[in-house]
């Protein structure tokens, strides 16, 4: 779904707020998780609170909707966490998918952070749940969310009511006015009506700018038009552009997004989870002209998905075909969308639209150059091609057994990494000096912490860490400003 | 059963089944995770493992105007309905039963009448029920009325225990549905919380206890019913009991959980969103509940008005009820627990093996 904005909704709120200028002490940008956590962290504060989401209330939360769980740092068991999870091990991990690519102090404050973001979160209404059946390698680091990333979402709506905090939906920030490193208020668009909102504070916590293809196509070109955005269709990073605009440092690749390999069939905004597909280390993959263009079997599929995202990208077309067979129908998640099954690889080019005769030669060729060996779905088991190119490294069974299973898969876009830089108190900088109330958090900063890659659950962390952060300091200096 | 409610239901479970998020919350979720599509045999299944606790449609970032329109609670509730009419015999009265709150009120009403005519207008203050109606009367009345749908209810379980691929039942898969049973296990929203119904997105313990309430309510009043009906035969003690007797002290304490638990159940009806349940039956739940409160408030006014010229008046309206709610049982809302109790020990079976 695509926005729509602005519509016409009854709002409690608007009918109380007849003037054009408005007053808070805080003012949070943003709907989602850091957003959330900004808010009710200020609101705790005495501060009187204003957010601004811009999304209807049915598809609040932004990308938060659709996540599963938080990384969580613990010594001991801990609830649904097993084990232990200590802040150098899971600042190993992050070295590991950032390749180094990252603020050390900022992460290990997000990370020490993280420990007591757990009981935190219960207390605000959130209920954890054991790790989800396919998911076991994360029950030691990752805390899952019952019933996911919106009951998490509800749950802090539910306590920003409770705390009298004016929730706006539909409500889109046209500019943020900023000087000197001071903000002053924003022009805030309510039902088809400007407001200037005045604050002392304000917390900027509106995501990344995914859905906007225009500015996706700046580094990408055409292609970009062929991504899917797995997220948000509201994230379109006007507020991160202006405050940009007003002199703030960014930080991040400002053309770079993380993107998957997703289902082709996925609808075009807000599919998230269920359109993975996580066939492809079982697979061969093919482009459109029936070539393989990489190591299927690299590693297990959760450490290697992130990066077919960006290798289906450069195909022609941003496509791809996933191909098994049927001994491996039932190694992997089931899928949402069916697949293309057929009697014979001839119907499979011809159903899936593939130059058949180099399909049907990859397909020979790789079968040739499979090896004899043991195959074990569950880790890597060495069992390689050879004379291929490019070889598989692991799981590399010749695919002659019919039926035969094909998956088109497409990029899915998750999020970028353009922000703005934050010091360790949340604080915006501007010019390399911190702004007096400018504050971030989510992945509008988290640039600042995660220079590439993506660790699962990280988003979360930085998002309920750097919201706690945020709201809490932007609270405290509110009240204090206000005298 | 209708082809395009199981498609519904089978096209919302692969979208869940792809997800999982909801895992934690219900005995549902738990069963998905077992099967990578879904057959008509596993969602019928599955439709009688949920419990209506509605929170995954709550926590669901697939829910309408999302164009996947998920609503789980709804679907498999459409699947539910079904599956009792197409399993118990005569589902012409399922059909009948279950089309508007109405029907049980009328019947009580028409029941009550056909009494009045039998045992004449009682003007007159009796001492005991049985000066109104003589004990045997009320067998010969109440015993195939009883037995008949019960009968009948038993064919339908026979048969939906086919259709699931019911094995021999162990003590232990009984003790473990019986358990999930007693506690309302699949209300509790997996982490205790409660379940979702009349505070929308906020969780309640409320529908948990208000249904523990009646469930226990309706035992206790079954109970003192039974132990009546030995005490009767068997040691010919006949009523009426004074309060400090066995039938009584059940009788009064499940008729009180009783009345209080089927008013809240329908006050929180009527908080409740009607969209999340089966779309044919949306209001027609009323009417059972309001049965069940029927008959246990006037059984409780009865006692109480015992010995005065309303005695006669409440007893026919009384008696009428309890015809009523028993002829009722295979094809009102009344089923919902024969079927979930048989679900709740499938599953038990299904998560042995």
């Amino acid at each position: 779904m695509k926005p729509d904005l602005p519509e016409i909704t009854p709002n409690k709120e608007l009918i109380r707020i007849g003037e054009d200028v408005i007053d808070f002490d805080v003012v949070v940008v943003g709907g989602g998780n850091a957003a959330l956590c900004a808010a009710i962290r200020a609101a705790e504060t005495g501060a009187s609170v204003a957010l601004f989401e811009r999304a209807p209330k049915d598809y609040r939360g932004g990308n938060s909707r659709h996540t599963r769980n938080f990384r969580c740092m613990h010594r001991d068991p801990k609830g649904v966490l097993t084990g232990a999870y200590d802040e150098d091990e899971f600042y190993d991990d992050l070295l590991k998918v950032t390749k180094g690519n990252t603020d050390e102090d900022l992460a290990r404050l997000a990370i020490r952070e993280s420990e007591s973001c757990y009981d935190w979160m219960l207390g605000q209404g959130c209920f954890f749940q054991e790790s989800l059946s396919g998911t076991l390698s994360l029950s030691r680091t990752n805390a899952f969310f019952l019933g996911g990333g919106k009951a998490l979402v509800n749950a802090y709506y539910n306590r920003l009511e409770a705390q009298n905090v004016s929730i706006f939906y539909r409500a889109t920030v046209l500019d943020v006015v900023i000087r000197d490193r001071r903000f002053d208020g924003v022009l805030v668009d309510l039902n088809g009506k400007q407001k200037y909102v005045r604050s002392r504070a304000i917390v900027l916590a509106s995501g990344g700018f995914e859905a906007d293809k225009d500015w996706l196509a700046r580094a990408w070109g055409d292609a970009a038009k062929n991504f899917l955005i797995r997220g948000t269709p509201y994230n379109t990073g006007e507020v991160l552009k202006r405050v940009l605009e007003t002199g703030a440092d960014q930080i991040g690749d400002p053309t770079q997004c993380h993107a998957v390999a997703i289902d082709g069939r996925a609808p075009e905004y807000d599919g998230g989870i269920v359109t993975r597909v996580d066939c492809v280390p079982f697979s061969i993959v093919v482009n459109q002209a029936g070539h393989r263009f990489y190591d299927e079997g690299e590693d297990v599929w959760p450490k290697r998905y992130a990066i077919w995202g960006r290798l289906v990208a450069k195909q022609p077309g941003q496509v791809a075909y996933a191909i098994i067979d049927s001994k491996s129908k039932d190694l992997f998640m089931p899928t949402v969308f069916s697949a293309t099954v057929t009697d014979s690889l001839d119907e499979m080019a011809v159903q899936l639209g593939l130059s058949r005769d180099q399909f049907l030669a990859t397909v020979n060729e790789f079968n040739n150059g499979c090896g004899r060996g043991e195959f074990f779905p569950t880790e890597l088991d060495g069992l390689e091609t050879k004379g291929v190119q490019p070889a598989k490294t692991n799981w590399a069974r010749p695919i002659d057994t019919p039926p035969f299973y094909g998956y088109e898969l497409r990029p899915g876009v998750t999020f970028t990494y353009l922000g703005f830089r934050v010091g360790p108190d949340a604080k915006v900088s501007f010019g390399g000096l911190p702004s007096h109330n400018v504050w971030a958090a989510g992945e509008i900063m988290a640039g600042s912490i995660l220079g590439e890659g993506y660790l699962a659950g990280f988003g979360m962390t930085i998002g309920t860490a750097f919201g706690r952060i945020a709201g809490k300091e932007a609270g405290a200096y509110a009240r204090s400003s206000a005298g | 059963m209708q082809d395009q409610v199981l498609d519904e239901a089978k096209r919302q479970l692969a979208v869940c089944n792809a997800c999982r998020y909801c895992e934690g919350f219900c005995s549902a979720f738990k069963a998905m995770t077992r099967y990578r599509a879904f057959d008509t045999e596993t969602v019928i299944h599955m439709s009688n493992l949920c419990h209506n606790c509605q929170a995954c449609y709550h926590s669901c970032q697939y829910t309408v105007p999302h164009e996947f329109e998920l609503n789980l609670p709804s679907a498999l509730a459409n699947v539910r309905v079904e599956s009792w009419e197409s399993h118990v015999p005569f589902p012409v009265l399922s059909k009948l039963f279950q089309s508007s709150p109405l029907v049980s009120l009328v019947s009580v009403v028409v029941v009550s009448i056909l009494f009045w005519l039998v045992a004449g207008i009682p003007w007159l203050a009796a001492d005991t029920f049985y000066d109104l109606i003589s004990h045997s009367v009320l067998v010969l009345i109440f015993g195939p009325l009883f037995l008949a749908p019960l009968l009948i209810l038993f064919i339908g379980l026979g048969r939906y225990w086919k259709t699931v691929n019911g094995e021999r039942i162990t003590r232990q898969q009984l003790a473990v549905a019986f358990r999930a049973a007693a506690n309302l296990k699949n209300l509790d929203g997996g982490a205790g919380q409660g379940c979702n119904y009349e505070k929308d997105d906020r969780y309640s313990q409320s529908r948990r206890w208000a249904h523990q309430a009646t469930m226990y309510g309706f035992l206790l009043c079954f109970a003192s019913t039974s132990i009546a009906t030995v005490m009767h035969y068997g040691f010919g003690l006949v009523a009426p009991y004074p309060l400090m007797s066995l039938p009584k002290l059940f009788g009064v304490t499940g008729g009180i959980l009783l009345t209080l638990g089927t008013s809240k159940l329908i006050y929180l009806k009527t908080k409740a969103n009607p969209l999340l349940e089966a779309s044919s039956r949306r209001g027609s739940d009323y009417g059972f509940v309001t049965l069940l409160w029927f008959v246990s408030t006037s059984g409780l006014l009865l006692y109480w008005a015992g010995g005065t010229t309303l005695a006669g008046t409440l007893l026919i309206l009384h008696l009428a009820s309890i015809a009523c709610l028993f002829v009722s049982i295979p094809f009102s809302k009344m089923v919902h627990g024969f079927f979930r109790i048989t679900a709740l020990i499938r599953e038990a079976q299904l998560q042995r093996t």
